[in-house]
C-alpha cells in the first residue's frame, strides 16, 4: 500500500463522488425528463414500435394454421399478433377481452413455449379468437420479437411495421384502450 | 385539532433535529463539552416529539378521522382495526414518516447505548444522524405531510388496497425500514471517523454491532418480504429480481461485506478505508434504493404513487447526505493511515475474499437495476432486464462464496497454510460428497445439485468450526461444554449465521424441483401432481368484513390417506373493485403443497374451476435460514467483547494516543 503516491491516493478516494455525482445528474435528468413527458421509465417497450416485423415461418398450432413473416406482410389489413400460452393465468384472463376485440382486428396467435396438445386444450377451453395460430415451441421466434412474456401483443401494420406494442393482458383496461386509440388511426 | 398537533410534533422534532446537528458537531469541533453534553438529550427529546407526532396519526387512523386526506385515500371505516393502524406506514406520506421515527429511535440508542463512547465521537455520531432525521422531517413537512386536511371531509374513506391487508405485509415495512435505517448509524460513525480523521481497532469494535444489527433486521425484513410475495401474490415464486426487491437486495449484500470487513478492522487495524466506503457506501444504497422506487424512475410492480416534483426533493436531499459524505471521504480519506500487511491466504485475505465477492454480486444486481433506464435515458431505448441476467451473473459469483465460508472462518490470521484447515474438515467433505451422491441421484440439473451440495458443505463445516474450537470428542464431554461457554458468542454467532446460509441454499435447491400444474376443472374431478391426488370437492361463496370470497375445497390424498383439504379463496373487495387471490398452503416443512383458485367459467353444476396447483420441496426452509442468521447476528451481538471490553480498551488507548490530528 505504501507505494501509492499521494495524488493517486487522492484520485483513488474520489472515484466514489465523481460516481455518484454522475448518477445524480442522471437522475435529475430523468426526473426533469419524467415532468417534462420526455422520459417515461414505464414505457418499457415503445421501442419495438415503428421496426420492421422479423422473419420467420412456424409450424401451424391446430386448431389453427400455421404463418411466416412473408404471410403477415402480404395483409392489407392491420393484423394483432398475439402471443399466448396454456401456462399462462393472464392469458386466460384476457381471453374474453380478445374475443371481443376479434371484431374490430384480425388476430393470429402464437403459442409461445406450449406444448402443441397443452396449447390446443387451451383454445378449445377458453375459445378461439384467431384467425390463424402457430406454434413457437422453443420460444426463438419471441426472442427476434423482443417478447418479454406473455400475454403480450403487437399491431402490425399492412407491410410489415410493427405500430403498437402492449405488454400485458387486455383484461387490463389501459392497454386495450391503448390499442383502440392507435386502431381509430389506422385506415383499416 | 388532533391531525395539528402531529403536524406540530414533527415541526418540533424537525427543529429539535437541526439543533442535534449543529450543536454537538460545533460543539466536538471547539472542544466544548457543555455543547457535546446537549446531543443525548435532543437525541431523545426528537424521539419523543416524533412519537407523539406518529401517535396521532394512528390515533387519526383509529378513530377514522378522514378530514385528513392521508387517512381518507388509505383507510374505511370497515376495515379491521389492526390493518387501521399498520396501514399508516402502508403508503408513502406514512412510511416517510415511520422512516423518521426510526431514525430517530437510532439516534436515541446510540445516546442510550453509548455513554462509554468517547464524548466527541458521540457527539458527532448523534449530530450526523440529527442531520439525517432533519432532513427527512423537512420532506415529510413540505412534500409530504401525512396531516394534510380534505374539506368536505368525506363519510367514508377510500380503503387501502386488498394486497396490503396481510399480517406479513403489515409487519414488513418497519422491519424492513429499521434494517434500512439502522445502517445510518455505521454511516454516521463512517463520517465521525472521516472528521476525526482515525480509524482504528475500538471504531472497528463500536461499528460491528450497528451493522449486525441493522443486517439482522435487513435480513428479516427481506425473507418477510420473499415470503408474502410466495404466500400472497399467488405466483408459487418467491424473487422476482423486482427492482423494489433489489433496491433491498444491494444494501444487504454490501452491508454483509461491511461486517465483515469490519471485523479486519477491528481485529487488525487494516483495510479502513475500504470499510468507511462501505459504510457510507450501504446506507447510501439503503437511501437511494427506497426513495427512487419512490420517485418513479424504477419501474415496479409495488409502485408507490409517483411524483416527480417529490422525486427532486429526494434527489436534492440524497445528493446533501451521499455526496456530502463522499466529499468529505475524497478530502479527509487520503489522511487516514493504512494497517499492516497480510499474507494472501490468512483470514483476513479471506475476508478480502468475502468482500469482493459480494460487492462483485452487489455491482452485478445495482448494473442490472439501473441498466434499464440509463439506456433509456442515454439512447432512447430500453431493454428489460429480469431473472436470466440476474440468474447467470450472481450464481457463478455466489457458488465461491459458498465454498469459501466453510473453510474462511477456520484460517488464522496474517499467515496461514490451507492444508491443515481442509484436514479439520475432513468429516465435513465426506458429508458434501455424500451430499453430492445423493443429489446426483435425486435431482436433476447442475446447478441444484451443486447447490445442495454446497448447502451441505456450509452447515457441516460451520458445526466442525465450534466443534474443533470446543475440541469435541479429543477430550471430555464437561470439558468441552465448558469449553462451548467460554466460546466468544461472536464465533457461535457466525457459525449460527454461516449454517442459515446453508438451510437457505438448501431450500433454493428444493425449490429448482418445484413442481406445478395448471388445471380446468369442474367439482369432483381429481387431478394427480407429485405423487398426491388433489380432488377439488366444493366451491362456496362466503361474505367477509368488506369482501366476499369464493372458497375452494380440494382434498388432498396421498396413496388413498388424507393428507390435508384445503381452501384457497379469491376475494373480491367491496370499496375498492379489486380481488386479491388467497393461496392456501399445506406444509410439512418438507414440502409446501399450495393451492390457488383463479376464474370460474359456466354456471351451475358445470362450471369449471381454475386452479394452480404447486409442489414446492424445502420451500420454508429459504427463509427458515434467514431467520436462523438473524439469530446468528442476534447471538453475535449478545457477546461480552462488544459490550464490556470495547470501552475498557479505549480509555486505556486513549490515554497515550493523541485524540486528533
Amino acid at each position: 500500500m505504501s507505494e501509492i503516491s499521494p495524488s493517486r491516493r487522492r484520485f483513488l478516494m474520489a472515484i466514489p463522488l465523481a460516481g455518484a455525482g454522475i448518477a445524480g445528474v442522471a437522475f435529475w435528468k430523468m426526473l426533469s425528463g419524467m415532468s417534462a413527458g420526455s422520459f417515461d421509465p414505464h414505457d418499457i417497450h415503445a421501442p419495438a414500435a415503428g421496426r420492421v416485423i422479423p422473419d420467420f415461418d412456424l409450424p401451424a398450432q391446430a386448431p389453427g394454421e400455421g404463418f411466416s413473416s412473408t404471410d403477415l406482410r402480404q395483409q392489407t389489413k392491420p393484423v394483432l399478433i398475439n402471443f399466448f400460452a396454456s401456462w399462462c393465468i393472464p392469458c386466460i384472463a384476457e381471453m374474453d377481452a380478445l374475443l371481443s376485440l376479434k371484431k374490430e382486428v384480425e388476430i393470429w396467435g402464437i403459442a409461445y413455449k406450449d406444448k402443441p396438445e397443452n396449447a390446443e386444450g387451451f383454445i378449445t377451453r377458453a375459445g378461439n379468437p384467431y384467425t390463424r395460430i402457430a406454434s413457437d415451441r422453443e420460444g426463438r421466434v419471441a426472442i427476434d420479437w423482443g417478447v418479454s412474456g406473455v400475454p403480450e401483443s403487437f399491431l402490425i401494420a399492412p407491410g410489415g411495421h410493427i405500430i403498437w406494442h402492449g405488454a400485458g393482458g387486455f383484461d387490463n383496461g389501459n392497454t386495450l384502450n391503448a390499442l383502440k386509440a392507435v386502431l381509430a388511426k389506422v385506415p383499416a | 385539532m388532533n391531525p395539528e398537533l402531529g403536524r406540530f410534533a414533527l415541526a418540533l422534532a424537525c427543529t429539535i433535529a437541526l439543533a442535534q446537528t449543529i450543536l454537538p458537531l460545533a460543539g466536538a469541533q471547539r472542544r466544548d463539552v457543555r455543547l457535546m453534553a446537549a446531543a443525548p438529550g435532543l437525541a431523545i427529546g426528537q424521539l419523543l416529539a416524533l412519537a407523539v407526532s406518529f401517535g396521532c396519526l394512528i390515533y387519526a387512523a383509529v378513530t377514522n378521522d378522514f378530514s385528513v386526506a392521508n387517512i381518507a385515500e388509505n383507510s374505511a371505516v370497515a376495515k379491521p382495526l389492526l390493518y387501521k393502524i399498520t396501514g399508516v406506514w402502508g403508503n408513502h406520506e406514512g412510511s416517510v414518516l415511520l422512516w423518521a421515527l426510526i431514525l430517530a429511535v437510532c439516534g436515541a440508542a446510540v445516546a442510550g447505548f453509548g455513554r462509554n463512547l468517547p464524548a466527541a465521537l458521540r457527539a458527532r455520531v448523534i449530530g450526523i444522524l440529527g442531520g439525517v432525521a432533519a432532513g427527512f422531517e423537512l420532506f415529510c413537512l413540505i412534500t409530504s405531510d401525512p396531516f394534510d386536511r380534505i374539506w368536505p371531509a368525506p363519510m367514508d374513506g377510500q380503503g387501502m388496497n386488498p394486497l396490503l391487508q396481510d399480517p406479513g405485509l403489515a409487519f414488513h415495512p418497519p422491519i424492513l425500514y429499521t434494517g434500512y435505517v439502522g445502517f445510518a448509524v455505521p454511516f454516521a460513525f463512517a463520517v465521525a471517523a472521516l472528521i476525526e480523521g482515525r480509524v482504528d481497532a475500538t471504531w472497528g469494535r463500536w461499528v460491528r454491532p450497528w451493522t449486525v444489527a441493522a443486517w439482522c433486521f435487513l435480513t428479516c425484513g427481506i425473507a418477510l418480504g420473499s415470503w408474502w410475495s410466495y404466500y400472497v401474490l399467488g405466483w408459487g415464486g418467491y424473487w422476482f429480481w423486482d427492482p423494489v426487491e433489489n433496491a433491498s437486495l444491494i444494501p444487504w449484500l454490501s452491508g454483509t461485506a461491511l461486517m465483515h470487513s469490519a471485523i479486519v478492522v477491528e481485529k487488525r487495524e487494516t483495510l479502513k478505508i475500504w470499510t468507511i466506503l462501505l459504510a457510507i457506501g450501504t446506507f447510501s444504497f439503503s437511501l437511494s434504493g427506497t426513495f427512487l422506487v419512490r420517485s418513479g424512475i424504477l419501474n415496479s410492480v409495488h409502485a408507490f404513487a409517483n411524483d416527480p416534483a417529490r422525486g427532486v426533493f429526494i434527489l436534492g436531499l440524497l445528493a446533501l447526505v451521499i455526496g456530502g459524505s463522499l466529499t468529505l471521504f475524497a478530502w479527509r480519506a487520503p489522511i487516514l493511515t493504512t494497517g499492516g500487511l497480510f499474507s494472501p491466504v490468512s483470514r483476513e485475505g479471506m475476508l478480502v475474499l468475502n468482500n469482493v465477492l459480494l460487492c462483485s454480486i452487489c455491482a452485478v444486481v445495482l448494473t442490472g437495476t439501473m441498466y434499464p433506464p440509463f439506456m433509456s435515458l442515454l439512447f432512447g431505448r430500453t431493454i428489460s432486464v429480469g431473472k436470466p441476467f440476474f440468474d447467470a451473473a450472481t450464481i457463478p459469483l455466489a457458488i465461491p462464496i459458498f465454498a469459501l465460508m466453510g473453510i474462511a472462518p477456520m484460517v488464522p490470521w496474517k499467515r496461514a497454510r490451507i492444508a491443515p484447515v481442509l484436514r479439520h474438515l475432513w468429516l465435513a467433505s465426506i458429508l458434501a460428497l455424500v451430499a453430492f451422491a445423493i443429489s446426483f441421484w435425486g435431482l436433476s440439473g447442475v446447478l441444484p445439485i451443486l447447490s445442495a451440495t454446497l448447502a451441505v458443505w456450509i452447515v457441516a463445516s460451520s458445526a466442525t468450526d465450534i466443534a474443533t474450537r470446543i475440541a469435541l470428542f479429543r477430550t471430555s464431554p464437561s470439558q468441552s461444554f465448558r469449553r462451548l461457554l467460554a466460546l466468544p458468542r461472536s464465533a457461535i454467532g457466525a457459525a449460527i449465521a454461516h449454517a442459515g446460509v446453508g438451510v437457505t441454499v438448501l431450500g433454493l435447491a428444493g425449490m429448482s424441483q418445484a413442481q406445478h400444474k395448471i388445471v380446468e376443472i369442474p367439482i369432483g374431478q381429481t387431478e394427480h401432481l407429485a405423487g398426491y391426488d388433489w380432488t377439488l370437492t366444493g366451491v362456496k361463496t362466503e361474505p367477509g368484513p368488506n369482501y366476499t370470497a369464493l372458497v375452494a375445497s380440494i382434498e388432498i390424498r396421498r396413496n388413498g390417506h388424507l393428507v390435508t383439504v384445503m381452501h384457497p379463496s379469491k376475494r373480491s373487495f367491496n370499496t375498492q373493485n379489486q380481488t386479491t387471490t388467497e393461496v392456501s398452503i399445506h406444509t410439512n416443512l418438507l414440502a409446501d403443497l399450495y393451492g390457488v383458485i383463479g376464474d370460474s367459467h359456466g354456471e351451475g353444476p358445470a362450471a369449471t374451476y381454475v386452479l394452480r396447483l404447486h409442489w414446492n420441496p424445502l420451500a420454508p426452509w429459504m427463509w427458515l435460514g434467514a431467520l436462523v442468521m438473524a439469530i446468528g447476528g442476534v447471538f453475535s451481538l449478545s457477546d461480552r467483547r462488544i459490550r464490556i471490553a470495547a470501552p475498557r480498551r479505549y480509555q486505556a488507548d486513549n490515554a497515550t494516543m493523541e485524540t486528533t490530528r
